[in-house]
């Protein structure tokens, strides 16, 4: 394997939620399995907002998914509020889901198109018999105002007759009426322009702390979770690379995957040449037959013989800052 | 390091030598005042409205704003990839010198056949799904330049080559579907460069792709530009993609250009508040954690029935009474091929004097762009699609 331990993980009092030895791989037929994530672990603390970055295809998505354990992971531990949810009913488990919410990438796609925008808000409250009418209607209209959407105009409407930015606003409002305790959003921005990214970002930020919520932020986009998050996993084919506070991640990168793909950033700056760092070639190989020990090490500048037998362990390299690698980089 | 970097490439570059060439100076492309509109139910969609730029041999212009604001109608009235019905436009497009809406049908083909070729967003929809690569590659070659079929195949696989793609007579007989979305990127490359083109489209060549593998394309994009000294047009929503590869950038905005300057003159220089506001919302990894976003309040205007006077005005932090009565023009700014269209152009004392006057007021009424609610009004952009958009079901929304 390539990338697994659990050393960068913190006292279990600490966290709301702690995920060990995730694994969840999907059959592809003929004996064949995609190791779409393979022994990956991670905590999150109450309050704290965990971004995992990544290139498409490399897991967020399926990690997030199996929090939610929509499907169930193959093998691993997840706990949320003290709870391992695997020993938990299917009715145990769906009320979990009150306090632990997702928001999706596709803003559109993801409302059902046929129903008014106040019911799709208020679905979570009216399933759960949450309130009675009164405070439910109340309810709603707090929090689409919360988002930014006015209640009386858009009540009424269907998601088609809004922006992606819109949309994306009444899925932030969908997901916090419940009160969680807990947002997986993956990827809420990737889809939209700059400027509604902006007004996006900010409106997470604001519901975060008006609700008092913690969150796993799932992106591609290494400006934007930096930009949103506490604590950073770095994520390549289904392993985690690196974890720990953005600003020494992105300052110091100790993973050479880490430090190939800010280097690929396209900074927003003309007196800053592209690619001053050599960047990596080749592509992400497929998670049906994912290389041995290391999985970058077929991208990889620094890769060695030891890294296609032995699979590196996360370990500390400066306080906070954990890394799965056999050679890191020294910081400067 | 990507495969490019070490393989030099040494294949023979045709000359599309049919199509007839005026040794000229000047401009190899000049676009003036070109207008497309779209008839649709709801009424005229001014995707393109008043558009000038031109460009010389060998450079690059960066096209760069936010969905639905007009690139991609932009790049394809270029390119003459209009729809036959319910297309008004007007204004010139000339090429080498020649209006290329005088041009023989004949001529036409050649033109948009061999000397300018488009890489679009999405390889997929653009490659044929049930078409082997080579195939894919030697036909333009074989209907275009006069040569013979085993010629056709040997310069196919040296394009191959010379795009980075390993073991290319094998990748000669695949399928699209049997090649990651970087690799078919690299063969729609190969094919838009095939014929010797002089100028190269690229529209959001890499917004489809990973960072890792958006870096390569993009180098292989400029290394393909510069030996071939072919003139490009890189379209793209990412200002971060256009500044260190670009020549020359322009800002459109609801289907105007509303700045234009060189690369580094936009960057320090940027007068239009529509700009620099875009500039100010992008997260900038100096910046630390939990930095406050500026937001442009809204979105862009409705194509069918823009705002009187600045389209930007509804957004603009700088608005002024003047801004929603008259419209500005494009403007030339002090530094050279700077232009701009703004009334109180940022930077300069007339901007800051209509910024402070808002802030006042805004302080007064209470009032911050931040706090201007949206969803009272039905829907405009919002999804970066990066797509093209071609037939709008959705009624000029993108
Ligand atoms: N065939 C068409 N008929 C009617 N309207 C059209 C047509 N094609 C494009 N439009 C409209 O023209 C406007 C500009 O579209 P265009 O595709 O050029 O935007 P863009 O800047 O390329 O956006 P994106 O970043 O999403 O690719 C949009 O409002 C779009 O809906
Ligand atoms: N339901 C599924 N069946 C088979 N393979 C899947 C399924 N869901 C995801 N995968 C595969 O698992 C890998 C990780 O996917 P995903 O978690 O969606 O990545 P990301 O969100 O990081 O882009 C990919 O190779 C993907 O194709
Ligand atoms: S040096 Fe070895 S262990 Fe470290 S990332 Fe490269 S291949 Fe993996
Ligand atoms: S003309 Fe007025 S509204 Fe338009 S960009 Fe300039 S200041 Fe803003
Ligand atoms: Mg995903
Ligand atoms: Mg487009």
């Amino acid at each position: 394997m390539a990338g697994s331990g659990t050393a960068h993980l913190r006292d279990p009092a600490d966290t709301l939620l702690r995920v060990e030895n995730l694994v969840v791989e999907f059959s592809a037929g003929r004996n064949r399995k995609v190791h779409a994530v393979s022994d990956v672990s991670f905590d999150v603390m109450e309050g704290e907002t965990l971004g995992l970055v990544g290139e498409s295809g490399c897991g967020k998505s399926t990690t997030g998914r199996a929090v939610m354990q929509l499907p169930h992971p193959t093998s691993g531990k997840v706990e949320f509020e003290g709870v391992d949810l695997a020993s938990l009913s299917g009715e145990e488990l769906r009320r979990t889901r009150t306090r632990l919410q997702m928001i999706f990438q596709d803003p559109i796609s993801s409302l059902n198109p046929r129903r008014r925008v106040r019911d799709l808000v208020a679905e979570g409250l009216n399933i759960w018999n949450i309130g009675d009418d009164a405070s439910r209607d109340a309810k709603v209209r707090e929090v689409l105002d919360a988002v930014g959407i006015d209640p009386d105009a858009a009540g009424p409407r269907r998601p088609h007759e809004f922006s992606g930015g819109q949309c994306q606003r009444i899925s932030i409002a969908r997901a916090v009426v419940t009160d969680p305790r807990l947002i997986i959003c993956d990827e809420p921005v990737s889809a939209l322009d700059v400027s509604v990214q902006a007004q996006i970002i900010n409106l997470l930020e604001d519901m975060k702390a008006r609700y008092g919520l913690t969150m796993i932020f799932i992106a591609h986009d290494l400006a934007v979770v930096k930009n949103i998050s506490d604590r950073v996993a770095v994520m390549y084919l289904g392993k985690l690379c690196e974890v720990g506070n953005p600003e020494e991640i992105y300052a110091a990168p100790a993973h050479p995957y880490t430090a190939a793909l800010l280097s690929a950033i396209p900074v927003p700056d003309p007196l800053v040449r592209p690619r001053e760092i050599p960047g990596v070639g080749g592509e992400i190989p497929s998670p049906l037959a994912p290389p041995s020990g290391c999985r970058f090490r077929t991208r990889c500048p620094r890769a060695t013989e030891v890294c296609a037998e032995q699979e590196p362990i996360m370990r500390e390299v400066q306080p906070n800052h954990f890394v799965a690698c056999h050679f890191p980089i020294a910081p400067a | 390091m990507s495969l490019l970097r070490r393989r030099r490439s040494t294949e023979f570059i045709p000359a599309a030598d049919r199509y007839p060439v005026e040794p000229l100076a000047g401009a190899l492309l000049e676009v003036t005042d070109i207008r497309t509109h779209f008839e649709t139910s709801r009424g005229l969609v001014r995707a393109v409205d008043g558009v000038s730029f031109s460009l010389e041999r060998g450079k690059t212009l960066g096209i760069v704003g936010e969905s639905g604001s007009g690139k991609s109608v932009l790049s394809r009235s270029v390119m003459g990839l209009l729809p036959k019905n319910g297309v008004v436009r007007s204004g010139s497009i000339r090429f080498e010198g020649r209006d290329t809406s005088q041009l023989a049908p004949d001529d036409q083909r050649k033109l948009w056949g061999t000397q300018m070729s488009m890489v679009f967003q999405d390889p997929m929809t653009s490659l044929n799904p049930v078409m082997k690569i080579g195939n894919q590659i030697t036909e333009p070659l074989l209907y275009h330049l006069d040569i013979s079929k085993s010629f056709a195949r040997e310069t196919a696989v040296s394009l191959l080559s010379s795009v980075g793609i390993p073991e290319p007579e094998r990748r000669m007989k695949q399928y699209p579907h049997e090649m990651s979305g970087g690799m078919r990127q690299r063969v729609m490359i190969a094919i838009a460069i095939a014929c010797g083109p002089k100028l190269l489209f690229a529209d959001e060549p890499t917004t489809a792709l990973d960072v890792t593998v958006q870096a390569q394309i993009l180098d292989l994009l400029q290394a393909q530009q510069r030996e071939r000294f072919m003139a490009m047009i890189l379209v793209t929503h990412d200002l971060g993609v256009v500044a260190g590869r670009t020549d020359e950038i322009a800002v459109m905005y609801a289907g105007k250009i509303v700045e234009k300057a060189p690369t580094r003159t936009l960057f320090s220089q940027m007068r239009m508040p529509y700009t620099e506001a875009l500039m100010h919302s992008i997260p900038k990894l100096s910046n630390p954690s939990h930095t406050r976003l500026n937001v442009i309040p809204g979105r862009p205007p409705d194509l069918v029935s823009p705002p009187k006077g600045c389209n930007f005005s509804p957004r603009c932090p700088y608005v002024q009474d003047k801004c929603r009565k008259e419209e500005p023009p494009l403007v030339r700014a002090e530094a050279a091929g700077h232009e701009y269209a703004c009334w109180f152009p940022a930077g300069t004392p007339q901007g800051r004097a209509a910024l402070e006057r808002n802030v006042v007021a805004g302080a007064m009424s209470g009032v911050t762009a931040e706090t201007v609610r949206v969803g009272t009004t039905p829907i405009g952009g919002g999804i970066k699609s990066g797509t093209t958009t071609t037939a709008p079901s959705t009624e000029g929304s993108t």
